[in-house]
């Protein structure tokens, strides 16, 4: 089962921003930094850690970071 | 930091590509400033006079169409003009070169080719036969720019092809969500080749490959196994040997100079390339050949001071770990390849490196070895005769100067690109702007040709002097090959432009000496041609004050 916390590290390599702080509520809007540009490194950097691909509509059905881990424990089998 | 400034326009969104660019310098410990054009704006970015891009005034333009986005463009052409699609897709970016050079005459334009080109099956196998299919039209395009590049000096087409990454350049997903049509990783590599392409015009490249030669140039040990027994041509695994040679002779003839640095007795590391009938190289195709008990950290810096070349313009390969690794120790500016395990992958290997990168080409590069060669006769009959103006007369040596020549153009940028020792400002310049001063009357411009009883050392010294009006013309670029070290050359060029100058009815000439790390051999070039300091590295000299300067070369 992958967590918010699993998501810190690649967010704060990403964004360069060791401490960053990360909920399942947590929108591009609540951390600087998350703009159009960084959120597709993001999604390179969890696609690489998780070793997983995600499609365009789910990549676009995102609203926050629960979302991503939703998606993510679908793709893993976890869900 | 040495700064450079780029601009990117695309037909793709460019962000990422600045950033990796951006990365990529930083890397080569330079700083690039980024000028990212809007999105899909290159028309307007060209056609405009008052556009970003000219108020940037880049040194360097990146412009990058990803072949995903001319595919699109292809399938909105009329069926009935899609067989002169690559034929009008040329001549508009002809013309767009052609803008660009009257408002930016020195800009650099980069072109990454269409080289990730897939046939979009639409004609399947059959596409050849249909010029009006896209497979058709895209194959022919790249063969197009090719011969734009050759028409236009600072026009350059990058290979846009990575091995490696091939299959993975773009993700489709990220082009419908973000316009981004090549991956992060491919747009790296991508930025990576920029970087040392660019770097390679400003004169950081490599010269010179140094070879080891038991299992690197053929396999086995010749001291052990004889000339029968090493590996090369048919006999085990040869054949991975004799590519490896072939490879390194296209190298040689490109004009990279070849050495030996081996552990070995010199008479029978020579054997093979005297005796081995499957041998590709011979011993004219090594220009210094060291074969001793030595360490290789020092026998490379002997062979440096023969080559007269820096460090870091040298690539060692050596297939064993523990010898690599001393260099890389000792000698940390050599470039040291991790060669492969396998020999047969040695060429594929150095293939994908892509460690002689080179922004020019003259025939006069593939004379090099033998140009060397010659020096080294010079350098033995210099040892046996003590006094050197005894020497330097019986050299017999004789020049020609004259202004630039349309066949000079590209030899004597290539000197200001490579030369950074004996050059007094370090000013880099392209072929279309060396070709430029040949009509320009502020210019007086000179190059020299030598030769002496042993051979020609071919184009090896310039001089770009500046009219600057009233009477005052100032030393823009001096440079000498070092071949020519300590042979008058100088003060035969000085005086003759001494001369010239007069004669144009100039009183006073100016120099300057602009500092590097690598030129303090020209510090005091000034103060010897007889000019006067005026102030810290500035210089002047009245012609009429000027006494002509002994030299051993004659007319």
């Amino acid at each position: 089962m992958i967590e918010v916390k699993d998501l810190i590290p690649v967010f704060a390599d990403v964004l360069e921003n060791e401490n960053i702080i990360l909920e399942l509520s947590t929108t591009a809007d609540h951390v600087e930094g998350w703009d159009s540009l960084n959120h597709i490194y993001l999604v390179v950097g969890i696609e690489k850690k998780f070793k997983v691909k995600f499609t365009t509509q789910e990549i676009q059905s995102w609203k926050n970071v629960g979302d991503i881990i939703n998606n993510l424990n679908r793709k893993t089998g976890a869900l | 930091m040495q700064e450079v400034k780029i601009a990117v326009l695309g037909n793709y969104a460019t962000q990422f590509t600045c950033k990796s660019i951006e990365k990529a310098f930083k890397k080569k410990g330079c700083k690039a400033i980024l000028y990212n054009a809007e999105f899909n704006a290159i028309d307007f970015e060209i056609i405009d006079e008052n556009s970003g891009l000219y108020k940037f005034e880049p040194s360097y333009l990146l412009w990058h169409e990803s072949t995903l986005g001319l595919r699109d463009l292809f399938y909105q052409t009329s069926v009935n003009d899609r067989s002169c699609f690559a034929k009008n897709y040329i001549e508009k970016i002809e013309t767009y070169i052609g803008r660009i050079r009257q408002i930016l005459p020195n800009t650099v334009i980069l072109f990454p080719n269409h080289g990730l080109i897939f046939n979009d099956n639409i004609f399947g196998n059959f596409a050849a036969k249909v010029d009006s299919s896209w497979f058709f039209q895209v194959v022919k395009l790249n063969a197009l720019v090719n011969e734009v590049s050759v028409r236009n000096d600072s026009f350059y087409v990058f290979d846009s092809v990575n091995q490696e990454l091939y299959g993975r350049h773009t993700d489709y997903s990220q082009v419908v969500n973000a316009e981004l049509h090549f991956t992060p990783p491919y747009l790296d590599w991508l930025a990576e080749s920029i970087a040392k392409f660019v770097l390679t015009i400003s004169g950081k490249f490599k010269k010179c490959v140094i070879l080891d030669l038991d299992n690197t140039l053929w396999g086995g040990i010749i001291g052990d196994d004889g000339l029968e027994g090493i590996q090369i041509g048919s006999l085990g695994i040869g054949k991975a040997f004799t590519r490896f040679q072939k490879w390194l002779k296209e190298l040689k003839n490109r004009g990279v100079v070849l050495a030996v640095c081996s552990k070995n007795n010199l008479e029978v590391a020579q054997q093979p390339f005297r005796s081995h009938s499957d041998m590709i190289l011979s011993l004219d195709d090594i220009a210094v050949f060291i074969a001793n008990w030595d360490s290789k950290a020092d026998n490379i810096n002997t062979i440096r001071e023969i080559l007269n070349i820096g460090f870091d313009s040298m690539v060692f390969l050596d297939d064993n770990p523990a010898e690599r690794d001393i260099v890389r120790k000792h000698l940390p500016d050599v470039e040291v390849p991790e060669m492969p395990e396998d020999p047969a992958e040695y060429v594929p290997f150095l293939i994908a490196q892509n460690i002689f990168e080179t922004s020019s080409y003259s025939t006069n590069d593939s004379e090099r070895t033998q140009q060397y060669q010659i020096e080294a006769q010079r350098v033995e009959m210099s040892k046996s005769i003590t006094d050197m103006s005894v020497f330097l007369t019986s050299l017999n040596m004789r020049a020609e100067v004259r202004s630039f020549r349309k066949e000079d153009v590209d030899r004597v940028a290539q000197l200001t690109q490579r030369s950074n020792q004996f050059n007094l400002r370090t000013i880099r310049y392209t072929s279309s702007e060396i070709n430029s001063m040949i009509e320009n009357k502020e210019y007086c411009t000179f190059c020299v040709e030598v030769n002496d009883k042993f051979g020609s050392y071919g184009l090896i010294s310039v001089g770009i002097i500046k009219l600057l009006g009233g009477g005052v013309a100032f030393i823009d670029t001096w440079i000498m090959s070092c071949r020519v070290l300590k042979r008058t050359v100088e003060h035969y060029l000085m005086n003759t432009i001494v001369g010239y100058l007069k004669e144009k009815k100039i009183e006073k000439l100016e120099g300057e000496y602009l500092s590097t790390i690598k030129n303090s051999l020209v510090e005091n070039l000034l103060d010897e041609l007889g000019m006067e300091k005026t102030n810290e590295d500035k210089y002047e000299l009245y012609l009429d004050k000027h006494v002509k300067l002994k030299t051993y070369i004659n007319l």
